[in-house]
C-alpha cells in the first residue's frame, strides 16, 4: 500500500517537472473560466450547468494528454523495468499510476472552486445542482483517465497512446448523438453507454446509481485491462 | 540460507520459434562476482530478467536468496538490486529526489532513509551532483546514479547488466573497484562483452551462446581449458628444411608450423603436445644445432580467442583454431 501511495506521489509529482501538464490544466482552467463568466455577466444566471457540460466536453479533448506517457513513456525509455523490479505488485504500479494522475485531475476541479463559491457570493446559487456537477466531473475524468492508462499500457508510443484514447472518448462522446439513426432494439443500451447521457441527467442534479455504476465499471475494466496489459510483458 | 545466493535450474525461454534460452543451469555462491560473458543476443539480458522477476522462463525455476521466482517474486525483489541495460533513471528528477523514491518504495522512510542514501552516495562517489537533474548528467555519472539505486537497500544479490557501458577508462577502474569491494561479502553477476573487464572483476566466469551456457569456470581455468601455451622461434635465415625437425623432434613437442617472418627471418610456431613449458628445451635445441636464435617467445591464448572459439560453436576448437592461423 505504502509503495502504490509512492508511485502515485512520484507520478503527481513528475507532472510540475514537464509542461504537458501546465499546458493542460492552464487551458482547461482558462477556457472554462471564461466561459463561465459569459454565462454569468451576459445572461445574468447564477448558475454553473454550462460551465459543467463544458468541462466534461474539454476532459475528452484535454485529459488524454495527461495519461499518454503513463506507462509508454516508462515502457520506451526501461524504467519501468526498475520500477517493475522493485517490490512492488504489477496492480500497485497501475492503481499508483492511476492514482497519480487522477490527483493532478483533481487539483484542477479544486482549483475550479473559486467559480461557483464567487457566484454563491454575488446571486442566488442553488448547490445541489453544483454538488452533482462535480460528481459528474469526478466520475468522467475518472473514466477517461482510466481508457488513458489503458492505451497507454499497450503501446510504448505516447501519441499512439493518445491518439487510440481519443478514439475512445469521441466514441463514448459522439455514441449518443447518433440514436434517432440507430435501430429501436439498440436505443437504450447506446443511451446506456454514451458517457453525455450519463453525465446530462446528472447535471440537472440526480445522481443515479446507474450513472455511479456506468463510469465506475469503465473505469474498473480499464484498470483491469492495463494490469493484464503489464502482467502479459512476463509471458511474451 | 546456505551459501548458493542464486541457483538457476534448467532455465528456458521461447520467444515463439525463437528460444532465447535452453537448460541454463548454474549456481552462484556469497562473496562470488559472477561475469556473464556471450555475444549480443545470446540471451545474459534476458536470464537477468527472469533473476529479478521482470519476464517469466518458460520452462525451469531460478532461486535467489533463497526465493523462488515463481513462489515468492516480492522476496526475490526485495533481495536484490538491479542495474537494467542502459540505465533507464526518470530523467526529469534530481539525484537525490530520485534516491528519495527508491529508498521509500524500498521502506525506508525517515533517518533511516537518509542515512541509506548517505552510504550510496559515498560508495558511488556522487556527492557533487545530488542536486542535479539526472538528464543533465554525463554517462558516467548517471551509471553511478544506477549503481547507487540499486545499492540504496544492501542488497544480497546484485544484478548488473552492462554496468561498464559507456564509461572512460577511470570512471571504469571506479566502478570495478566498488564492484570488487562489494562482492567481497556479497553476491554480484554482470554482463558484458568485454573481456578485459571479467578478467579483472569477476571470480567466475558464464559464457553463453545462443541461449546455452558454453563455459562455467574461472577466468584462469578457462583458459587453460580450452587453449594451450604455443610457442614462437624466430631463426635468422631462411627455411632450411631441417630446422623444423630439430624443433619437431624435441620431447613434448606436438607439431611444428613454419611461418615466414620479416625479410632474412624465419617464424617456426612449436605447438606442446602437454602443459609444459618448452622454453628451454627449444632453446637447447637451438644451440646444439648452432640456430641462429633471434627471440623466443611463449605465447598464451587469450581469452578472446577462447570467447570466439566458444561462441561461434566450432567442435574442436582449440585445434581448429591454431589450423587456421
Amino acid at each position: 500500500m505504502q509503495n502504490l501511495l509512492t508511485i502515485a506521489g512520484r507520478q503527481f509529482r513528475s507532472y510540475f517537472n514537464g509542461a504537458i501538464a501546465y499546458i493542460v490544466v492552464c487551458f482547461l482552467l482558462l477556457v472554462v473560466g471564461f466561459f463561465f463568466w459569459e454565462t454569468f455577466f451576459l445572461y445574468r444566471r447564477a448558475t454553473a450547468r454550462e460551465f459543467f457540460s463544458l468541462f466534461s466536453l474539454l476532459n475528452y479533448l484535454a485529459l488524454p494528454a495527461l495519461t499518454m506517457g503513463l506507462l509508454a513513456e516508462e515502457k520506451r525509455t526501461g524504467t519501468i523495468e526498475l520500477l517493475i523490479t522493485m517490490p512492488v505488485a504489477d496492480w500497485q504500479v497501475i492503481l499508483g499510476k492511476f492514482l497519480g494522475v487522477y490527483g493532478l485531475y483533481c487539483v484542477v476541479l479544486l482549483l475550479t472552486l473559486p467559480y461557483p463559491i464567487s457566484i454563491a457570493q454575488l446571486g442566488d446559487l442553488d448547490w445541489g445542482p453544483v454538488f452533482a456537477g462535480y460528481t459528474s466531473l469526478l466520475l468522467q475524468g475518472g473514466a477517461i483517465l482510466a481508457l488513458g492508462l489503458m492505451a497507454s499500457s499497450l503501446t510504448d508510443n505516447q501519441l499512439i497512446a493518445l491518439f487510440v484514447t481519443w478514439g475512445f472518448t469521441i466514441v463514448f462522446f459522439l455514441i449518443d448523438k447518433f440514436l434517432p439513426l440507430a435501430p429501436l432494439s439498440l436505443t437504450s443500451f447506446l443511451e446506456f453507454v454514451s458517457f453525455d447521457a450519463h453525465l446530462e441527467s446528472m447535471r440537472r442534479g440526480v445522481v443515479a446509481v446507474r450513472d455511479l455504476v456506468f463510469f465506475k465499471t469503465v473505469t474498473i475494466l480499464s484498470l483491469m485491462v492495463a494490469f493484464r496489459a503489464l502482467e502479459s510483458r512476463r509471458w511474451s | 540460507m546456505s551459501d548458493v545466493m542464486i541457483e538457476a535450474r534448467d532455465l528456458e525461454k521461447t520467444y515463439g520459434d525463437f528460444h532465447a534460452l535452453r537448460d541454463v543451469s548454474f549456481e552462484v555462491r556469497k562473496g562470488e562476482v559472477l561475469g556473464f560473458l556471450g555475444p549480443n543476443g545470446a540471451g545474459k539480458t534476458t536470464t537477468m530478467k527472469i533473476l529479478t522477476c521482470f519476464i517469466a522462463p518458460t520452462k525451469g525455476t531460478a532461486k535467489v536468496a533463497g526465493c523462488d521466482v515463481w513462489a515468492d517474486p516480492m522476496g526475490v525483489r526485495r533481495a536484490i538490486g538491479y542495474l537494467p541495460e542502459s540505465t533507464p533513471l526518470y530523467t526529469e528528477m534530481l539525484v537525490l529526489e530520485y534516491l528519495e523514491f527508491i529508498a521509500k518504495m524500498r521502506g525506508f522512510t525517515g533517518p533511516e532513509a537518509r542515512k541509506r542514501i548517505k552510504t550510496a552516495v559515498e560508495q558511488t562517489s556522487l556527492g557533487d551532483v545530488i542536486a542535479k537533474e539526472i538528464r543533465a548528467l554525463s554517462k558516467g555519472y548517471k551509471q553511478r546514479v544506477g549503481l547507487a539505486q540499486a545499492l540504496v537497500h544492501e542488497p544480497d544479490v546484485l544484478i548488473l547488466d552492462e554496468p561498464m557501458s559507456g564509461l572512460d577508462p577511470n570512471q571504469a577502474a571506479e566502478i570495478r573497484e566498488l564492484i570488487k569491494d562489494i562482492g567481497r561479502e556479497r553476491t554480484v553477476i554482470l554482463s558484458t562483452h568485454d573481456l578485459g573487464e571479467v578478467q579483472v572483476t569477476c571470480d567466475r566466469v558464464l559464457i553463453i551462446s545462443k541461449g546455452k551456457l558454453v563455459a562455467d569456470d574461472k577466468p584462469e581455468e578457462l583458459r587453460e581449458r580450452a587453449g594451450k601455451a604455443q610457442f614462437v622461434v624466430t631463426i635468422s635465415g631462411d627455411d632450411s628444411g631441417d630446422t623444423r625437425d630439430v624443433f619437431g623432434n624435441i620431447d613434448g613437442v606436438g607439431n611444428v608450423k613454419v611461418k615466414a617472418g620479416d625479410e632474412g627471418e624465419t617464424r617456426y610456431v612449436v605447438l606442446p603436445k602437454g602443459s609444459e613449458d618448452l622454453r628451454s628445451a627449444i632453446f637447447e635445441a637451438a644451440v646444439e644445432h648452432k640456430l641462429p636464435l633471434l627471440g623466443l617467445e611463449r605465447k598464451d591464448q587469450g581469452l578472446d580467442e577462447i570467447f570466439r572459439d566458444l561462441t561461434t560453436g566450432t567442435a574442436d576448437r582449440a585445434d581448429d583454431k591454431k589450423e587456421s592461423n
